[in-house]
Parts: C-alpha cells; sequence; structure tokens
C-alpha cells in the first residue's frame, strides 16, 4: 500500500491493522515524550487547498510525533488560489524532495490525480477530496467505535451506528460507510431525502428518513455538519425545520440505548444539527475523536512510510 | 499530377463489387479507359463509403487557436474519412453573425481538405435571449442551414419556439444541446451510483429528455424541424421514438463515444472522460446502438472536442469538456455496429454520410456512388486494425478517450473532390502549399 486515497484501498485487515499500530502509538501520545524517531530524515508536506485547522494540525502533530520534517503548504491564500495548477503544485513539492503529501482539496479525485499521475512520487494521503471521501477521519471514527464498543474485539461485528445529516456532500459519511461496513457494523444513513444522492442504493449502508425511529436501536449516532449554504440550494425548508426533524437534542438523547455514544467529525454547528447540552455531555466523544485522531494519523503516516504496521505490545 | 484515379477491386458500400473511374473531381465510370494515365489504388478487400459527413465538429477557430485550427480539424478530418465537416459556433467570436460564418467558410476553403459548412447560433452570443442574425447567416455566402447554441442549451421555451419558427422560412433546423441548465448546476458526470460514489455532482438523465420532449412538442406545434444534438439516454431514444411515430419532424444524432464509453471510466478522475453530455452507463449504450440500428437515432455525429492540455491536466471539476472524435468515429463504428452485425456497410454509409447530408442540405456530399456523382469517397479495410496514439493525431489536441486502445477498421484513402486527402493511410501533403503549416 503506497498511497492512501479512499477507504478501498484497504483490506479490512490492513484497516485493522492500522487500527491495531494505533493504540500501540497511543502510548508515544500518553508519554511524557511525546516523540518516536521513525520518519527522521522524511519531508512530509501538509498541502492544504480548503481550510480545515483540525485535520492540518492533526497530521502535523502526528508527523511531528514520528519526528519527521513538516512543511504546511496552505494553498488557500498561496499560488494555488492564483491559478497555479494541481500540476504544477506537485512538480514543486517532488522538485522539494517530498517523502509524502497530504492533501486536502475542495475538488473530488484531488488525490486520485495526485497519485495517478506521473507529476510527483511520494506518498499521498488523501486528507478529504471535495464530497468523496475523507479516509483518516473513518480511520479514528472506527477507532473510537472499537475502543468503547468492542470490549477488545479487533473489528466492529455487531454494532450499529446511525450517519445523521448532510449525506450527499459528506467526505466523511462515504469513508465512514465503506470502512465500518467492511469491518462488520451495520450502518444505517439517517437524511432528509434531498441529501441522500442518488445512487445509494448501491452503498453497503441502510437508508432511513426517521431518526427517532432509529435513535433507540442504534450503538453510535455520528452528526454530520450541516452548511448553511445547502439551505440556499433548496435541500430543506430552514434550520428551525432541519433540527426538529434530524437535530440530535436532550430529548432524542434520552431515547438511547445505554452506553452508545454520540461522535461528531467537527466542526460542529452548534444548535444546528447538534445542541451544545448534547455535545458536551457525557454520551459525547467528540473530544476524544481529535486525540484519537492524532493517534490513527501516526499510525497512517507510520504505516505507508515504513511499510510495515507494529505489533499489539511492542511500545508497551 | 494526374486528377486521374482508377479504384480498383473494392466494394461499394451496398455489397457490390465496382471499379471506380475518377476524373474532373467526379466519377467517371467503373472502367479504366485505355491511356488514361490513371492513377491505380488497388481497393482489394476494402469498403468503399461516400465521404462520411460530420454534423458536429468544434474547429475552435477563430479564438481558440491554441486548442484547434480549421486546418487541423480539416487535416483531422481527412484522417477520419470525413469530406465534410460542420463547424459548431462557440468560437471567439461566436458565429452568430454573417461575418463570422462567411469567414469560417473562407477558412475551410482555404483549407481545402474537406468541406466546412458553418453552423450559426441561434441565440446572440449563445446567451439564449435574442435571436441572432439567422437570416443573414442563412443569406450569406455560408448558406446556413443549421443553427445551433452547442455547449449550451435554448433554454427558453419562447426562444426555442421563435427559433424554430424563424428557420421555416429557408428550411432550416435548430439542432439542439438538451440539457436543462437549472437540473445541472455545476454538474460532472452521470447521476447515479458512480457518482454517489466518487462524490461528483450528477447530470441527471432527466435533464436531457425534458428538453427533448419539451422541443418535440413545441416543434409539432409550429410545424419546424428540430435536430437533437448527441442524445445520451434510452429515456431520450425513447421520446424521439414517440415523436418519429407522431409524425414529427425530428432527427438526432449520437457520439461514437456514447456507443462505447460507460460513466464507470470516471473512477480514474481523469478529465479525458468528461464530456457534455456525460458518459452514461451500459443500459443507455445498448439503447442507443438499437436505436442507431433502427433509425430512430439518424446520424452518427462526433462533438469533437479538442482542448489543449493544461485543460485536461488538472482536477476533474476544473477540467473542460470534450473529447477529440474526428480520426477515431469511423472505427467506433465498426466496433460497436459493424461487428456487432448491428449496422451493414450500407448502413453506416447512410448514418454517417448520406442523412447527415440530407440533414444539413449539403449539396455533393453523402451522395450514390454513381457515375456523374462528386467523388467525394472513403475508403476503408475493415479486416485490418490500428492502435490509437494519442501523440500521432492530426488534431492540436491530445484529448482522446481511445489511446492505447486496438481499433478494427484502417482508413486507407479519402478523396475530396476526386483528390485524394488520405493516401495509403497517410495525409497527402496539400497541394497549395502556402496553407500547409
Amino acid at each position: 500500500m503506497k498511497h492512501l486515497l479512499s477507504i478501498n484501498d484497504l483490506s479490512d485487515s490492513e484497516a485493522i491493522a492500522i487500527l491495531d499500530t494505533a493504540v500501540e502509538l497511543a502510548r508515544v501520545s500518553d508519554a511524557p515524550m511525546k516523540k518516536l524517531p521513525t520518519l527522521r530524515g522524511r519531508t512530509i508536506v501538509n498541502l492544504f487547498a480548503e481550510d480545515s485547522t483540525r485535520t492540518r494540525i492533526s497530521f502535523e502533530a502526528a508527523a511531528k510525533r514520528l519526528s519527521a520534517d513538516v512543511i504546511n503548504f496552505s494553498a488557500k491564500g498561496s499560488s494555488v488560489s492564483k491559478g497555479e495548477s494541481l500540476k504544477d503544485t506537485a512538480q514543486t513539492l517532488q522538485a522539494m524532495g517530498a517523502d509524502a503529501v497530504i492533501i486536502r482539496h475542495q475538488a473530488s479525485g484531488a488525490a486520485h490525480r495526485l497519485a495517478s499521475s506521473q507529476w510527483m512520487s511520494g506518498t499521498v494521503i488523501n486528507a478529504g477530496d471535495g464530497t468523496h471521501e475523507h479516509p483518516s477521519q473513518a480511520l479514528l471514527d472506527a477507532y473510537t467505535l472499537r475502543k468503547h464498543l468492542m470490549h477488545g474485539a479487533q473489528n466492529l461485528k455487531g454494532i450499529h451506528v446511525a450517519i445523521v445529516g448532510d449525506i450527499l456532500h459528506s467526505r466523511v459519511a462515504r469513508s465512514n460507510v465503506l470502512l465500518l461496513s467492511k469491518l462488520g457494523a451495520t450502518v444505517t444513513l439517517i437524511a432528509p431525502p434531498t441529501l441522500l444522492p442518488v445512487g445509494i442504493e448501491s452503498w453497503p449502508a441502510k437508508i432511513s428518513y426517521d431518526f427517532d425511529e432509529l435513535i433507540p436501536q442504534v450503538d453510535a449516532i455520528m452528526m454530520l455538519r450541516v452548511q448553511s449554504e445547502r439551505m440556499n440550494e433548496l435541500f430543506f425548508p430552514n434550520a428551525r425545520e432541519y433540527s426538529r426533524y434530524f437535530g440530535l437534542n436532550s430529548d432524542r438523547v434520552k431515547k438511547m440505548k445505554k452506553d452508545s455514544i454520540i461522535m461528531h467529525p467537527g466542526p460542529m454547528n452548534r444548535g444546528l444539527e447538534i445542541t451544545a447540552d448534547v455535545a458536551d455531555s457525557a454520551r459525547s466523544v467528540i473530544v476524544e475523536q481529535v486525540s484519537n485522531g492524532v493517534s490513527v494519523r501516526m499510525a497512517i503516516l507510520y504505516t505507508l512510510l515504513t511499510g510495515e504496521g507494529i505489533e499489539s505490545g511492542a511500545l508497551a | 499530377m494526374s486528377n486521374k484515379y482508377f479504384i480498383s477491386g473494392g466494394t461499394l458500400d451496398d455489397g457490390s463489387k465496382k471499379n471506380l473511374f475518377i476524373s474532373d473531381g467526379k466519377i467517371s465510370g467503373f472502367e479504366n479507359p485505355a491511356n488514361s494515365g490513371a492513377q491505380v489504388i488497388d481497393a482489394t478487400g476494402k469498403i468503399i463509403l461516400p465521404g462520411l459527413v460530420d454534423l458536429h465538429t468544434h474547429l475552435r477557430e477563430p479564438g481558440k487557436e491554441d486548442s484547434e485550427t480549421v486546418l487541423s480539424a480539416s487535416r483531422a478530418g481527412a484522417k477520419g474519412g470525413f469530406t465534410a465537416l460542420s463547424a459548431m459556433p462557440n468560437t471567439s467570436p461566436v458565429a452568430d453573425t454573417a461575418g463570422v460564418v462567411e469567414q469560417v467558410l473562407r477558412l475551410g476553403v482555404e483549407a481545402g481538405l474537406c468541406d466546412v459548412f458553418p453552423i450559426g447560433a441561434v441565440t446572440k452570443n449563445l446567451q439564449g435571449s435574442e435571436l441572432s442574425e439567422i437570416g443573414a447567416m442563412a443569406d450569406s455566402a455560408a448558406a446556413v442551414r443549421i443553427f445551433s447554441d452547442d455547449g449550451h442549451c435554448v433554454s427558453n421555451p419562447a426562444v426555442m419556439r421563435r427559433a424554430l419558427e424563424y428557420v421555416k422560412k429557408f428550411d432550416g433546423v435548430i439542432a439542439q444541446h438538451a440539457q436543462d441548465p437549472d437540473l445541472t448546476v455545476n454538474a460532472q458526470m452521470n447521476e447515479g451510483v458512480i457518482s454517489s460514489i466518487l462524490g461528483l455532482k450528477g447530470w441527471p438523465p432527466i435533464a436531457e429528455e425534458a428538453i427533448i420532449a419539451r422541443d418535440v412538442l413545441l416543434t409539432e406545434h409550429v410545424q419546424s424541424r428540430l435536430h437533437v444534438c448527441h442524445v445520451t439516454t434510452a429515456g431520450g431514444v425513447e421520446i424521439i421514438r414517440w415523436a418519429k411515430a407522431r409524425g414529427i419532424n425530428v432527427t438526432a444524432e449520437v457520439t461514437p463515444h456514447h456507443l462505447l464509453l460507460t460513466d464507470d471510466l470516471a473512477a480514474s478522475y481523469d478529465p479525458v472522460y468528461k464530456v457534455n453530455p456525460p458518459l452514461r452507463t451500459e443500459k443507455d449504450v445498448h439503447a442507443l446502438r438499437e436505436a442507431l440500428a433502427e433509425g430512430i437515432i439518424d446520424i452518427v455525429a462526433t462533438d469533437h472536442a479538442p482542448h489543449p492540455a493544461e485543460n485536461k491536466e488538472c482536477e476533474w471539476q476544473e477540467a473542460a469538456f470534450g473529447m477529440l472524435g474526428l480520426e477515431t468515429a469511423l472505427s467506433i463504428i465498426a466496433l460497436t455496429m459493424v461487428e456487432t452485425k448491428l449496422l451493414d456497410w450500407k448502413g453506416v454509409a447512410e448514418r454517417f454520410s448520406r442523412a447527415p447530408a440530407r440533414i444539413g442540405g449539403y449539396a455533393h456530399q453523402g451522395g450514390e456512388l454513381n457515375v456523374g456523382e462528386m467523388a467525394n469517397l472513403t475508403l476503408i479495410d475493415p479486416a485490418a486494425s490500428w492502435r490509437v496514439d494519442r501523440n500521432l493525431v492530426a488534431s492540436r489536441s491530445r484529448n482522446t478517450p481511445f489511446h492505447g486502445m486496438e481499433l478494427p477498421g484502417v482508413i486507407s484513402e479519402t478523396f475530396f473532390r476526386g483528390v485524394p486527402t488520405l493516401r495509403n493511410a497517410e495525409l497527402v501533403q496539400q497541394l497549395n502549399s502556402e496553407n500547409s503549416q
């Protein structure tokens, strides 16, 4: 495995190996000296053509804890937004000797283009491409689900996860549907019909328009950000109506199963898809997702750049 | 150089074996007269078709000469067996006045490799609101009969109605690019299973079908003539079938790429597969092939759309729509229609030469291969095959989706007005050298 562009690049055993490696690497994050020498001398570029502070700093922290040299190329306000092509940017990064490029881009398939063109030879990691995929987010979500719900099992067999919100435009949903179903979970997508893509019947997931019916059945609820501009594109009448049917509030939380958890990839629209009290409640693992994200991204970099994972217990 | 040629041993599109003697630009007989001095062309094993007629070509000149010129497109056309091209008006400036269509006509004559028939814009600057100078273009030296806003749909039904009515005066035809703009804002590819997985914004088949349905009804109401450009959907075929059964004067075209390629190719995110209207599904491809065989779809047209490298070497969303078509078209038809036994060569001649010439009212094109007819001819060896190489195309651009494919049917000769423009599958150096690049 050279690149991580889509969850489809991973077999279930490869995905589990990354999660297991992340468990080991989490020990590094918990230690007073948060650093391993593994990637010393390797250059990793964070190429972010779209704003995303949290994903960028998560990858940056992950790379630095593995002792890599990190270059942040925030393309917004730089040459990319001035019309420099992806090709020219890639060739520039190649000339600078980048061993890996972590790319966030507003165009679906941008990471594929980098990896499949002859523009550069390094490893490409997709940190979110348009409305296509966000595989590192799905891996950190699987890690979080496994930690809370699986009692030591390596996969996600038997659990039921609801993903709620703007599925149509969500790269998080696409990657999670692929990964969670690959690891054995049942996934139900809940959204107004306007926010479910035509063709979704081919996805390995169930579909529901009725959030309230599903709430008592699921082990985890993953809320997705709803962008305010969607209201102007006729996807739903207004924010109030959206929240009424698809927002997670304390009344709905009361109907959740015992030990079930609440997730959100962030950034949240408090008051729209999730109320503030729910976001900060005991069931919420939203802040923990962020710290898990660093461990999982360390595992992704470790695996792709060394060509192997870490055996369970090796760093104990 | 002698202007007499004797094509011996070939098989005409109707299956008859006939020799053709060509002199003074015409088919002059079926035997080689004694001491004729004719150059002999051995056509043993080859099929002789009336020269191909494309009703849908983007020659890009004036204004976008970095991607193609009338001359380079004419060369690509000659390689592809074409003796007539139809220049879509989305140039810069737009061909919406007599001046521009006469310029394109003149460039075609100067290139001298095939007839170049300009298509006029329906609306000023392709903006869909005011009629362009349709009458002036019809009366110009270019004698335009086909009008199209191709690339854009004439989406306003009142504008479409007026355009259909107006061209009745001179038996013109409106060639509609059927795409409801409100249903296809920022659309990137066919809307369906593949687009849902790839996260590319969908171009739903209904956006094509709704416009076709509206336009055939408008055409019936005002008793005019409609040509539907590049039909891509099984549903569109059904509407046209219904309209023809009802007696509505509608014709339709399909491109070679829509007869072969499907939307799953977008999974590569390689914009060489980005085209408008988009590649559809296997089911649509089969419906289109059947419809072309049946004659519900009347003609093949290339929608040859050259683009410079930088417009394709980028992210899918940033890339331009369109594919090269001229040099591969006949081989794709051989692959999809002849080898599948959906069409014989007579059928190919009808769909790719005679019917388009009739729709466009093009004199001396799409003729029968009879004595006295203008010698516009294409010779193809159906048993031979070739490998497409984007680095060897005659077009100025390289955006062929067929690169690397082995295709059946090698075009060996193209005759334009009795003179070979292609000989032994090589372009003939131009007679008037001041025009060669």
